[in-house]
């Protein structure tokens, strides 16, 4: 057992390091450092180019389709030092990290050949559409429902429905979206993993503002909505299998990724601390220090499930990552607050939008619900992680 | 960057709760901390240095030791912890032959430490007073007198031989390594509220040392013992994740077969959520024994913050998990009968033995840069 890593990996790290420097301080300078995002949309998409063009996009990824076929450590030194660099939040992530992965497992070749390269570019972003206003963390009550058409380029599928909290959709040019495609059907079964393009006349977006003041999400509606037939990503009617399917090749990684942005978070909260004298606070020194050793232990966390194999069983922590790093996220807001005292309260300007720290606070009040709330996170731990018995159904 | 088990660190693992889920069961543990004679199973003690050869498992063959760093050290203090084994082998190996590979010469370690692996030798580590701070409390004076005390000494009854922190006359600290039975040293056993673990109190009247009794070679030995304490902080994170682990394990097992209410009570969302957040914890605690170890194994100059962590990580989360546990099994986990305060008990007693979480975390402040008034 060990956590250091060999000497080819870290001139790998070098190498990662020096192109990131190069490019962020050169022809990037202005988006380093960068903490919204929803800011500076076009020179982000430039920059998912150039990550895509020098193979720095998703290194992960078989090299067939973009990536690099990198292994575990060499992904692990990527995010490490693609946050230590102050790059900017991926824009094209739900593509990178949902889509992507997605399409690489259960997708067709046909499928792969045609998503993989736009979404390594940032040529295509993508959207996710899962959420309903009946279907949030009972995600398989879905009603949105698509059906088989023959239109005048084909058989089509035409859909029908809403789905809501769909974030980013108003920048993306895709979305996948899970859908009742068998008449009748309830629950997780006749459901089914479709892609469709979002610049269309049957798709409408609503932007809805968040608590944050911005507004990153949307109510998508589909109101005779096309898409090809061949748009189906496994067999239609096994969109739940897909869906979940990404959730259990979770592996830890997306929580390394963005951990070097919560250690500069963290950075900014000791400054803050000690420029107005509440690191003097022995009780503030305690919160910090326990945020600090908190971020350190959600590091070590994710790298014992990343140094499973691909084919091993992934044990029972694999489960926990989630919950760990949203609520030590919401957390650090928190203590980010109790630092600064009432001056966190004043926006730098005149609009409804707040330095970094109490973007923060404000910000993660969301992290602990989206991708699985807290409590289901709980429900899943306790059934498949300890074996206790199941939720009874209503 | 390999931070899952060697094969044969899956091995070692394997072969010590196989021995101790055979031989060191509940009745196993009750019969030796209740009995009123050595306070440990001598001859489970034995088989576990001899038969087993845990004794050197962190020391280098010269001393007979099989080399498997601190990474197998915490191996087996986790699965001791996971069965609150009663056995002086933390005190023994985890801190006393600890502190003479960092403090001894050459030839004091020759001397001292096969003994301490083969289990003939116990060894304790007497090294705070008896008051609530850590600092040593005896004195040696320029003539190489001992006097004071040393308190909270585990398995201070039991052992032969005695590393002693000491204050210098002359300014600096001293480790001494001595003979129980020296002229002028009493040991005083109490009952301790963690009985799988008794406390002693060493008393120092007037001892005369020789100076082979003294660790190295005169200079001050205060790092070495800020040194083995930070490596007996890291074993005793492993003892505390195994036994949240095991103290959650129980909780699960109980809570999926008790029923009320024509359910079994693992069923209500109240305590599925609260063994969930106990499961995140033993995991979490589980990481940072582990990690704490690798980083010694490695020689990296993190050693000092990864003890501070381990140790204000594991010591909350084991007893949090301990005190969850009595909750969940209602009036049962009351009882004398029941292990769940056999639990409790020693994760009070782990978080307290060298220092607080909170002192720790103190240490972690000051590491990361947060500024104190001048
Ligand atoms: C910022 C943000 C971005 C998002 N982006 C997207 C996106 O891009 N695409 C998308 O599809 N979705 C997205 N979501 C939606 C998100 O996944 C859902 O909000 C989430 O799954 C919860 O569903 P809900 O909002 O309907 O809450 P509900 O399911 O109604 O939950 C309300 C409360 O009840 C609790 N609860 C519900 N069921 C149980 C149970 N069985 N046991 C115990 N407690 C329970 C929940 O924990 C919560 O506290 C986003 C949400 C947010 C906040």
């Amino acid at each position: 057992m060990r956590t250091g890593f060999t000497p080819e990996q870290e001139e790998f790290r070098v190498e990662v390091a020096g192109w990131l420097d190069e490019q962020l301080s050169g022809p990037f300078a202005a988006i380093r450092n960068l903490s919204s995002m929803s800011a500076m949309i076009p020179e982000r998409r430039a920059w998912e180019t150039a990550l895509g063009e020098a193979g720095w996009s998703a290194i992960g990824w078989p090299e067939q389709y973009g990536g690099r076929g990198a292994n575990i450590a060499e992904q692990v030194i990527f995010a490490e030092e693609y946050a230590r660099a102050g790059a900017p939040g991926r824009i094209g992530h739900i593509g990178v990290t949902l889509a992507g992965p997605t399409l690489i497992h259960f997708g067709s070749e046909e499928q792969k050949r045609r998503f993989l390269p736009p979404i390594l570019k940032g040529e295509e972003l993508w959207a996710q559409g899962y959420s309903e206003p009946n279907a949030g963390s009972d995600l398989s009550n879905i009603r949105t429902k698509a059906r088989l058409d023959d239109g005048p380029n084909g058989p089509e599928w035409v859909i029908e429905g809403q789905k809501i909290w769909t974030s980013l959709a108003q920048h993306a040019q895709w979305i996948f979206v899970l859908c009742r495609t068998e008449e009748g059907s309830v629950g997780p079964k006749g459901l089914s993993f479709l892609l469709v393009p979002l610049d269309q006349p049957g798709v409408t977006l609503r932007p809805i503002r968040q608590m944050t003041g911005d507004a990153e999400f949307n109510e998508t509606f589909f109101d005779g909505a096309r898409t090809a037939a061949a748009n189906v990503v496994g067999q239609p009617g096994e969109g739940w299998k897909v869906a979940m399917g990404l959730l259990s090749h979770e592996r830890g990684a997306s929580s390394l990724a963005i951990q070097m942005t919560f250690r500069n978070e963290l950075q900014k909260v000791i400054d803050a601390a000690n420029a107005n004298g509440a690191a003097q606070d022995p009780l503030i020194r305690q919160r910090i220090a326990t945020a600090h050793a908190g971020l350190k232990l959600m590091r070590f966390n994710a790298l014992r499930t990343l140094s499973k194999g691909d084919n091993e069983m992934l044990s029972r922590e694999a489960f926990i990552h989630k919950i760990y790093w949203g609520t030590w996220h919401k957390k650090l807001g928190e203590l980010a607050m109790d630092v600064m005292g009432a001056p966190g309260l004043i926006a730098p300007g005149p609009d409804y939008a707040f330095d970094v720290l109490p973007h923060l606070y404000l910000y993660t009040r969301s992290e602990t619900i989206h991708g699985g709330t807290n409590q289901i996170q709980r429900n899943i731990i306790a059934e498949r992680g300890l074996g206790l018995p199941r939720e009874p159904r209503g | 960057m390999q931070f899952t088990f060697s094969e044969e660190e899956t091995l070692l693992q394997q072969s010590v709760s196989g021995f101790l889920a055979s031989h060191a069961g509940s009745a196993a543990i009750r019969k030796a901390m209740e009995d009123d004679g050595a306070g440990y199973d001598p001859a489970l003690w034995r088989a576990t240095m001899d038969e087993m050869g845990l004794g050197g498992i962190a020391l280098p063959p010269r001393h007979g030791g099989a080399e498997m760093g601190q990474v197998g050290l915490a191996i087996v203090m986790m699965e001791m912890g996971r069965v609150l084994l009663p056995s002086p082998y933390f005190s023994s190996v985890g801190m006393a032959a600890q502190a003479i590979a960092l403090a001894g010469t050459d030839a004091q370690q020759d001397a001292l430490l096969p003994g301490i692996v083969s289990g003939e030798t116990i060894a304790a580590m007497a090294w705070r007073g008896t008051g609530r701070g850590q600092a040593p409390a005896a004195r040696l004076d320029d003539g190489l007198r001992l006097t004071g005390a040393a308190g909270f000494v585990p398995f201070g009854h039991a052992a032969d031989l005695l590393v002693v922190a000491a204050q210098r006359d002359g300014g600096g600290i001293a480790l001494a390594a001595l003979p129980a039975d020296m002229p002028g040293i009493a040991v005083e056993r109490h009952v301790s509220m963690d009985l799988t673990r008794p406390l002693s109190t060493v008393r120092f009247d007037n001892v005369a040392l020789l100076q082979e009794h003294v660790l190295g070679s005169g200079g001050d030995a205060s790092a070495a013992l800020a040194r083995t304490l930070d490596l007996a902080r890291i074993a005793l994170a492993a003892e505390q994740a195994g036994g949240a682990e095991a103290v959650l394990d129980l909780t699960v097992a109980y809570t999926k077969d008790r029923v009320q209410f024509g359910r079994p009570i693992g069923s209500f969302q109240a305590l599925k959520h609260r063994m969930a957040d106990m499961m995140v914890e033993v995991e979490t605690a589980r990481t940072a024994a582990y990690y704490s170890a690798c980083i010694v194994d490695e020689g990296s100059d993190e050693l000092e913050e990864a003890a501070a962590i381990a140790a204000s990580y594991c010591s909350e989360a084991f007893m949090d998990c301990a005190g969850n546990a009595i909750q969940l099994h209602g009036g049962i986990g009351f009882t004398w009968e029941h292990d769940a305060h056999l639990y409790f008990k020693r994760a009070r007693a782990d978080a307290v033995l060298l220092d607080d979480a909170a002192s720790q975390r103190e240490r972690i402040a000051g590491m990361i840069g947060l500024e104190r008034a001048a």
